[in-house]
């Protein structure tokens, strides 16, 4: 498995993380090697095998449909790092028509 | 040392119920301690001292009144950095929580106060939980007590270290690929990963959902019984918490291993381990045949595959996870002109190196067109490693390997390799991706005089048995915990 300085800059920017040439460089060569050796869950024939997501199967968790208080918005905003009126600020992300 | 410090849990508890000693007394002495140690070993990314004096003499109030106290009453404990703790900076060893303050307590660390433990410190970590040398924390590297050139592994090596070093006689780790077992042997203490499922993940920093489980670091087997029935039991506000009670462990827990049979994982006795920890280990496992139980051999086929299929299946699962820091909720946030370059250029600053390399990784194996043959495909070998164990199972009460392949290693001597840093971790990957419990048991020092760990494994909910046939051997082998020789804390620290 080996990986392109392009393969690293699109996996970067569908994780939203910037990074310097130097540090796609570094990644392309780690990446390969991790994933090269990951690579080896491919030699076991698994193709009728049911995956396993959790260990403990648990199906359809429901609890009882009785109101409890929940955290009020002033103290869930009061740890973001822009907040007005209740509401987390960011930089507009819909443009005017 | 102050002989406060050098009792354990269970020798405190019976010192603060019969009033010889105030809980007020025990805290002092373990924060004086910290004084002395934590300049050399750095366990701790911020010491409580108030609040844990509060909580001591809230103690002492309500003993002196006659009021109920809680079942680990005024027992110091080392907290990982990746519980919420309300109102207290939580930041997971990361840039990008530094100042981070949780509006709410994590399920463990309410029950932890229900029970009046102290909390000290909140313990350094690897970013995230990921890493097992404790070198990937964002702020310092914590040493081990044993050898202070040398990490106490990870990711836990704050708890555990902290444990090692007498500053408390319990802590709290987390534990998703090896990160409570892997320093507890590296440090020569205790470390228990519960059956998943078993403790509560509400308030835990999440990294990878279906392998992280929150376990109990101690000196003695029976300090991280108590510890681990503390904080146990289902959690309605965690949909993968098992709807059972706390487990009790402590009915059997001397009832010996005569009769129990103890299966030898084959293939964690191969290639790959030092000479020093196989000596050590196999010196252990004959001491179970000595006790009375039958000693077999047992393979598990597909536990070969286990690091190649955790290193797809964690990943994938933390670049999920970590998406959350986004600069918009909490947490650190670097200014950009739209706000997918404020996102990116705040995951820049905030990670660290693992925890971006972990991103990619995830990212990349859940990507369009590679899911079925790596994440999918992870997820198969996955139920073959389950049923791996299952058939071992049918014919063993209790399964053991060493806990690491090496001892402790130095400090910067696997950080430009993250796949040899990653094999760490190869004999105790496999009961995260089961689901199972395992414990990591001090058994003896290597030539060098580094502490080995011999790992127990059980079913499934099998703590009763994991807990009695780990005490078993504690109670023949009479370890000496307390860290020693040249380059030890104990040559800096009196």
């Amino acid at each position: 498995m080996s990986l392109t300085t392009d393969d690293v800059r699109h996996v970067a920017r569908l994780a939203r993380i910037a990074l310097s040439d130097q540090e796609v460089e570094a990644l392309r060569g780690e990446l390969s090697d991790i994933l090269a050796y990951a690579d080896k869950v491919g030699e076991v024939a698994a193709a009728d095998v049911p995956p396993t997501s959790h260990a403990y199967p648990l199906r359809n968790v429901y609890r009882d449909d009785t109101p409890q208080p929940s955290l009020p918005a002033d103290e869930a905003t009061a740890t973001a790092p822009q907040a007005e009126q209740g509401r987390f600020r960011v930089p507009r992300i819909v443009e005017e028509p | 040392m102050h002989p406060l410090v050098a009792a354990d849990a269970v020798g405190l508890q019976r010192l603060l119920k019969a009033r010889e000693v105030s809980a007020t007394e025990i805290t002092q002495a373990h924060l004086d301690r910290i004084a002395d140690t934590d300049p050399h070993v750095s366990a701790f990314i911020r010491t409580l001292d108030q609040a844990a004096l509060d909580h001591a003499r809230d103690i002492d109030r309500r003993l002196s009144a006659g009021q109920e106290v809680g079942a680990l009453a005024g027992l110091p404990l080392a907290l990982k950095d990746i519980l919420c703790t309300k109102g207290v900076e939580t930041t997971c060893a990361s840039r990008v929580l530094q100042h981070y303050r949780p509006p709410y307590d994590a399920t463990v660390v309410r029950k932890l106060r229900q029970a009046d433990a102290i909390v000290v410190g909140k313990a350094n970590m690897d970013e995230f939980a990921m890493g097992s040398s404790c070198e990937n924390s964002a702020f310092f590297p914590t040493r081990n007590p044993w050898d202070l050139e040398r990490v106490p592994g990870g990711s836990s090596g704050g708890s555990v270290a902290a444990v090692a070093a007498n500053d408390a006689p319990l802590g709290i780790g987390t534990d998703t690929g090896g990160s409570v077992r892997q320093p507890a042997a590296l440090c020569g203490v205790i470390g228990v990963k519960p059956t998943y499922g078993l403790v509560s993940r509400f308030g835990l920093i999440a990294f990878a959902s279906s392998l992280d489980q929150v376990g109990p670091i101690a000196r003695t087997v029976g300090d991280a019984a108590e510890l681990l029935e503390a904080i146990a039991g289902h959690d309605p506000r965690d949909a993968t918490s098992i709807p059972t009670e706390a487990p009790d462990l402590h009915s059997a827990l001397e009832a010996g291993v005569e009769g129990l049979r103890v299966g030898v994982v084959r293939e964690f006795m191969g290639e790959g381990m030092a000479d020093g920890v196989r000596q050590v280990v196999t010196a252990a496992i004959d001491r179970f045949a000595a006790l009375g139980a039958e000693v077999v051999d047992v393979s598990l086929p597909h536990a070969g595959y286990g690091v190649s299929a955790y290193y797809l299946i964690a990943p994938s699962e933390c670049s999920s996870n970590l998406s959350r820091y986004d600069g918009v909720r909490y947490g650190l946030r670097v200014d950009g002109e739209t706000t997918e370059q404020m996102m990116a250029s705040t995951r820049e600053a905030g990670f660290g190196r693992e925890v971006k390399r972990r991103i990619m990784i995830g990212t990349y194996a859940l990507s369009a067109g590679y899911y079925d043959a790596y994440y999918a495909q992870a997820q198969r070998v996955r139920t073959l490693i389950i049923r791996d164990y299952e058939a071992a199972y049918a014919g063993c009460d209790v399964l053991v390997s060493p806990t690491s392949p090496t001892t402790a290693f130095k400090l910067g001597e696997r950080a430009a390799d993250p796949l040899a840093m990653y094999l760490s971790d190869v004999y105790t990957i496999p009961s995260n991706l089961a689901g199972a419990p395992a414990l990591s048991l001090p058994v003896g020092l290597d030539h060098d005089g580094l502490p080995v760990g011999l790992q127990l494994m059980a079913p499934v909910l099998g703590e009763p048995v994991l807990f009695r046939a780990a005490r078993a051997l504690e109670r023949e082998l009479a370890i000496d915990s307390t860290p020693r020789g040249p380059g030890s804390l104990a040559q800096v620290a009196a």
